[in-house]
């Protein structure tokens, strides 16, 4: 990847070689290692695309989401936001990055502080990030519950988060996270908690907020069958680092990696032969984050391993078709 | 009763009593299952589906209201039966439960194995050959039997998982309940652990009834599905016809809800909320949500027989009665 | 508003709760009352005593309601002054020169079963340089007549007659305050003397040497009960110390658990945020403050230093902020700490002192309430226990001091029960009623005890 910071020509969010890994103590003093959670991740996100970062529990892709954010410091390597290191923002710097990513998170109820009304919530970010004027703050709250259709508005502004359905809860995540007027969404599972019957009312609605805002958006997930609904590209991830990048329809189309493969064959669309069939599963279970396997970290449940070729070296990023990026040596 | 009928239920109700009003979780529940079927009951938060399970296996909390109803297993009424009868003879020795996020309810300073062997140490007795038939149901359920000396912090997820399923099997039960087995895992470890539930019913004929808010998934395991709102069931069909044509109004939208992997559809999603418990709607209690509603359904709907075990709910189809 | 009287009903649920906020807002009555009707300065010195004040109250008696159990046989007192012109006859005639009689005589009428507790007579005379004389003549109801003595009479003079050791020789070593009251048929030796009841008149013949001379005299024939509550050893009516010792105890209670509390969570919810050396140091503190005994160091420092109570107060608190409480706020904050959206906050900007006293604190706030109402009774007693051991404040009526009080005189073994009984039950109902409430509280605050 080209170490130039990257120009203003659509890139918005550059990662370069990003590492975020945390160390373990042993007992109070002494250390017992770290755990990888992100393990070298490059990717180039322009302005206005959404990316589906896609993988079971363990990969890394809430820690990475969490880096972007700024939740997490990084280890190694940078987070570069419309051509600046965030390593090198100072205080107010960041603060002005905190309002140009907005975060969407996995459990509605527990994202909303209970205590504080509809109308408190969403001002809180706009008393933070120093909008003085009490009339300016109304006006801005009230604009943003009317994009996120909770209507009508007023009836909302006083209500507590327990009054709420999970839907409404997820549309006030939503209000919150894009009340700053932010180029960047981060949204982690923002659907995976509420009912099959809401998530796609809300991830229509993320959709067409994106679209009429020229957002970009990190879609973190774990369940592909959404993707398609959502997102430009999907970057799968295992282990703490990013396997595959495609575009959607060219990924489900057909996936390369073995890993994707698995992943596409095991989830399953409502058809009642699937009660007489079996799937195809790789054995065993994604690795430790501790101590990855040696070379791609894939091999031990890779039922197509290159044999002493694929457990000694870690494959790098090949593009076997244009736009279609994969980490694997089958492809070499 | 149907001939190869395993287990019938008619009429089933569970109110509980909770500080604001009564919760009407089940409703006037009833439906059949035969020998090595397993039902889907199929159903969003809040429709009462966890109650079911519990009404059936009698785990109940101490603000009951109601409680009526008939269950038949093999013939024989269980709601007659009294507390000690059941215990003895139905529970975990005829139908069996895997409770939701048992994964998490293991007992942190028991060995899994033990913890396994212990519905059969309960219920017949001898330690020894408890622990034979863990063994046993580990290797059916596939978890290597050396795992049977850890603790359950051990283990990751999926596996723990199995371990409370084969804790279910182990007194090699008629039924199985499971409530959600897989919400909480990852696609590859939940399609192990259906294929696991697969291999068991084609081996050992046990029927089961599965819970589920998952769509996708319960299409793994269905012969039969149920599908739950508002505490009733409103459809109840054969999972080869439900698929592609459901019946009632409900199970249609939420079937056009589930976004498609390997096909590509233009989701549908329900306006609206389902109804509270604590004081459901008269009438067809779908009615405000539903795109077909005209005059008659402010009249409660009956559960009308279409023959071949297919039944549905709505005003939409005595029409077609036989 | 609303969300208080819906709470307040979710209380009412709980019938041993309704029983303590009666119990609390009686004692709170009490409390205003006290304050109300007998200013605080007044209070104090009433408090502190003197023949001025209490002279003409019995000492140690017994309160009045328990003539309802015993009948009529414990007598109030009866008070006779001369300058009284309606009960009490003055008769003055000249008889020579500035020299003139100066009679004073004094019926009452006495009809209880029993014998008073004391009597006293006060005599004042007024004159330049030559004092009035007095003879004192005690006149039953059946005629007799018994001579009391006779004195002269300074500015102020008191003639203690139950101890006048002259009356009890003459009355063959009986007690004058039962000898004189004594029914005689009633005194033969193994029977029980009763009083007899009648007429009785104290007549005072006195004599006056200067032309402005006068005399004055007050009978005081103490009973034994006196009052809703007694009196103690000091003739000081207990009553006063039950009354301002209900707000000293309330407002005592109430301000070392505000202060400990409020300040504990605090500084648990700034531990926690923080982490690190911050929360490591705050937990050290902690420890060794929990091996440090409250009462022995609040004992040293009222036996060498002061007892006054505000000093008092203060150290209580200052003892209590790093207590074993913080390990447990910390718990919790631990926990509201990884919540989402305390995450959220922390992405769209919110600072680490925002986020401790807006987002954090507000979400375990409930559960302060019970554990503040719980321990008001803590240091309401350790107010009491002070007290008791001689270290309460010395000028402030409180519970503790009546306890105090009645312990160093000996009232157990001296059978006065009542006073030992009245601060006890008091402290035993301030107790109970918060205790209980605050119990309630703790099942609604905390979901997990909720009954269901």
């Amino acid at each position: 990847m080209d170490r130039n910071v990257a120009a203003q020509d659509g890139t918005l969010l550059a990662v370069q070689n990003l590492h975020t890994w945390f160390e373990l103590r042993k007992w109070g003093f002494g250390r017992a290692g770290f755990v990888r959670a992100v393990d070298g991740v490059d990717f180039e996100l322009p302005y206005g695309e959404a990316v589906a970062f896609v993988g079971e529990s363990g990969c890394g892709k809430s820690t990475l989401a969490k880096t972007i954010l700024g939740l997490y410091r990084p280890t190694k390597g940078d987070v570069i936001f419309e051509g600046r290191k965030l390593n090198e923002f100072q205080g107010r710097e960041m603060q002005w990055y905190r309002s140009q990513v907005g975060y969407v998170q996995q459990d509605p109820y527990g994202a909303l502080p209970p205590f504080m009304s509809v109308h408190r919530i969403l001002e809180e970010p706009l008393i933070i990030n120093g909008m003085k004027s009490k009339a300016d703050r109304e006006q801005r709250i009230v604009e943003v519950l009317e994009e996120v259709r909770m209507m009508p508005v007023q009836d909302f502004l006083s209500k507590f988060p327990h009054m709420l359905s999970g839907g409404q809860q997820q549309r006030v995540v939503v209000a919150r996270s894009m009340i700053l007027r932010p180029k960047l969404i981060v949204a982690d599972e923002p659907v995976s908690m509420l009912d099959a019957s809401v998530r796609v009312e809300i991830l229509m609605l993320l959709r067409a907020l994106q679209t009429s805002h020229n957002l970009a958006v990190s879609y973190i997930t774990h369940d592909l069958s959404t993707v398609r609904y959502f997102s430009e590209r999907i970057f799968v991830m295992y282990a703490a680092k990013i396997i595959e990048k495609a575009p959607v329809d060219e990924l489900l189309r057909q996936a390369l990696h073995p890993y994707t493969q698995a992943l596409l064959t095991a989830i399953p669309d409502p058809d009642a032969e699937n009660a007489v069939t079996f799937k195809e599963v790789p054995p065993g279970e994604p690795p430790s984050l501790i101590n990855p396997p040696t070379g791609c970290r894939f091999h031990p449940r890779c039922a197509q391993i290159i044999k002493d070729l694929c457990n000694t070296q870690e494959p790098p990023e090949f593009e076997p078709q244009p736009k279609h990026f994969v980490g694997c040596w089958l492809y070499r | 009763m149907m001939q190869n009928g395993l287990l019938t239920v008619e009429n089933l109700y569970l109110h509980f009593r909770a500080t604001r009003g009564v919760v009407q979780a089940v409703d006037g529940v009833g439906f059949d299952l035969g020998r090595n079927e397993a039902l889907v009951v199929l159903g969003e938060s809040g429709c009462g589906k966890t109650s079911l399970a519990r009404a059936i296996l009698r785990l109940l909390p101490r603000n009951i209201q109601t409680y009526t109803g008939e269950v038949w297993l093999n013939g024989v009424e269980l709601m007659g039966l009294s507390e000690e009868e059941f215990r003895r003879e139905v529970r975990w020795v005829k139908i069996s439960m895997v409770p939701q996020a048992a994964m998490n309810s293991l007992n942190p300073v028991v060995r899994v194995g033990d913890q396994v062997a212990e519905p059969v140490v309960a219920h017949f007795g001898l330690k020894k050959e408890a622990l034979a038939q863990a063994k046993d149901v580990f290797q059916r359920v596939g978890v290597p039997v050396d795992f049977m000396s850890r603790y359950a912090f051990e283990l990751s997820g999926g596996m723990r998982q199995r371990v409370a399923i084969a804790m279910s099997l182990v007194t090699s039960p008629d039924l199985v309940i499971l409530d959600e087995p897989t919400s909480a895992l990852d696609v590859l470890t939940q399609a192990n652990i259906m294929n696991t539930l697969k291999r068991v019913k084609k081996e050992f004929e046990t029927s089961f009834i599965l819970i589920t808010h998952d769509i996708s998934t319960s299409s793994e395991l269905a012969d039969r599905v149920a599908i739950m709102y508002a505490g009733q069931i409103v459809e109840l069909n054969d999972a080869p016809h439900f698929f592609p044509a459901p019946l009632h109004p409900y199970s249609q939208k939420l079937l056009a809800s589930v976004p498609r992997l390997h096909e590509y559809k233009q989701p549908d999603f329900i306006a609206g909320q389902p109804p509270s418990l604590l004081n459901p709607p008269k009438g067809c209690r779908f009615a405000p949500r539903c795109p077909e509603r005209f005059a008659r359904c402010e009249q409660e709907p009956p559960m009308v027989d279409l023959g071949e075990r297919r039944q549905v709910k709505c005003w939409l189809y005595p029409r077609w009665e036989r | 508003m609303k969300r208080f009287i819906g709470f307040f009903r979710e209380l009412t649920h709980y019938r041993s709760a309704v029983l303590g906020i009666l119990i609390i807002g009686s004692l709170l009555a009490l409390a205003l009352y006290a304050v109300v009707t007998l200013p605080y300065n007044e209070a104090i010195q009433r408090w502190r005593g003197g023949e001025e004040i209490w002279g003409d109250y019995p000492r140690n008696a017994m309160p009045q309601w328990v003539t309802i159990f015993t009948g009529n046989s414990m007598p109030t007192t009866i008070i006779l002054n001369s300058r009284d012109e309606g009960s009490v006859y003055k008769e003055s005639q000249v008889v020579s020169g500035d020299m003139s009689t100066a009679d004073i005589i004094m019926p009452f009428e006495y009809t209880s079963a029993g014998f008073p507790s004391e009597i006293n007579l006060f005599l004042e005379g007024k004159s330049i340089a030559k004092k009035p004389q007095a003879t004192m003549l005690w006149k039953t109801p059946d005629g007799r007549q018994i001579p009391l003595g006779d004195t002269t009479v300074g500015t102020a003079e008191r003639f203690a007659i139950s101890i006048d050791q002259r009356l009890i020789r003459r009355l063959n070593g009986l007690s004058p305050e039962i000898g004189l009251f004594a029914d005689p048929a009633t005194l033969a030796p193994g029977a029980k003397p009763v009083p007899l009841p009648g007429r009785y008149q104290l007549v005072i013949e006195g004599l006056t040497f200067e032309d402005n001379s006068s005399l004055e005299a007050k009978l005081v024939v103490y009973g034994q009960v006196y009052g809703l509550a007694g009196t103690d050893h000091r003739r000081r009516d207990i009553m006063v110390a039950l009354l301002w010792g209900t707000p000293i105890a309330l407002s005592f209670g109430f301000l070392a658990a505000v202060g400990s509390t409020l300040t504990t969570f605090i500084i648990a919810a700034i531990g926690a945020w923080f982490g690190g050396w911050l929360d490591a140091l705050i937990q050290r503190i902690t420890e060794i403050n929990a091996v440090l005994p409250t009462l022995p160091i609040l004992i040293l420092i009222g036996t060498f230093y002061t007892r006054n109570i505000w000093v008092i107060l203060g150290v209580v608190i200052a003892l209590g902020i790093f207590s074993l409480g913080i390990k447990t706020y910390r718990s919790m904050f631990l926990q509201v700490k990884e919540m989402p959206y305390i995450e959220a906050a922390h992405a769209y900007g919110a600072s680490n002192l925002r986020i401790v006293f807006q987002y954090m604190m507000p979400k375990i706030a409930p559960v302060l309430i019970p554990s503040f109402v719980t321990l008001i009774p803590t240091f309401v007693f350790l107010e009491a226990s002070l007290a008791v051991l001689g270290l309460g404040d010395p000028v402030l009526p409180t519970w503790g001091k009546v306890l105090n009080d009645a312990y160093s005189n000996g009232a157990l073994y001296k059978g006065y029960y009542y006073w030992v009984i009245e601060p006890a039950v008091l402290l035993m109902l301030a107790g109970l009623g918060f205790a209980v409430v605050g119990f309630a509280l703790d099942r609604i605050f905390n979901p997990r005890l909720r009954e269901v």
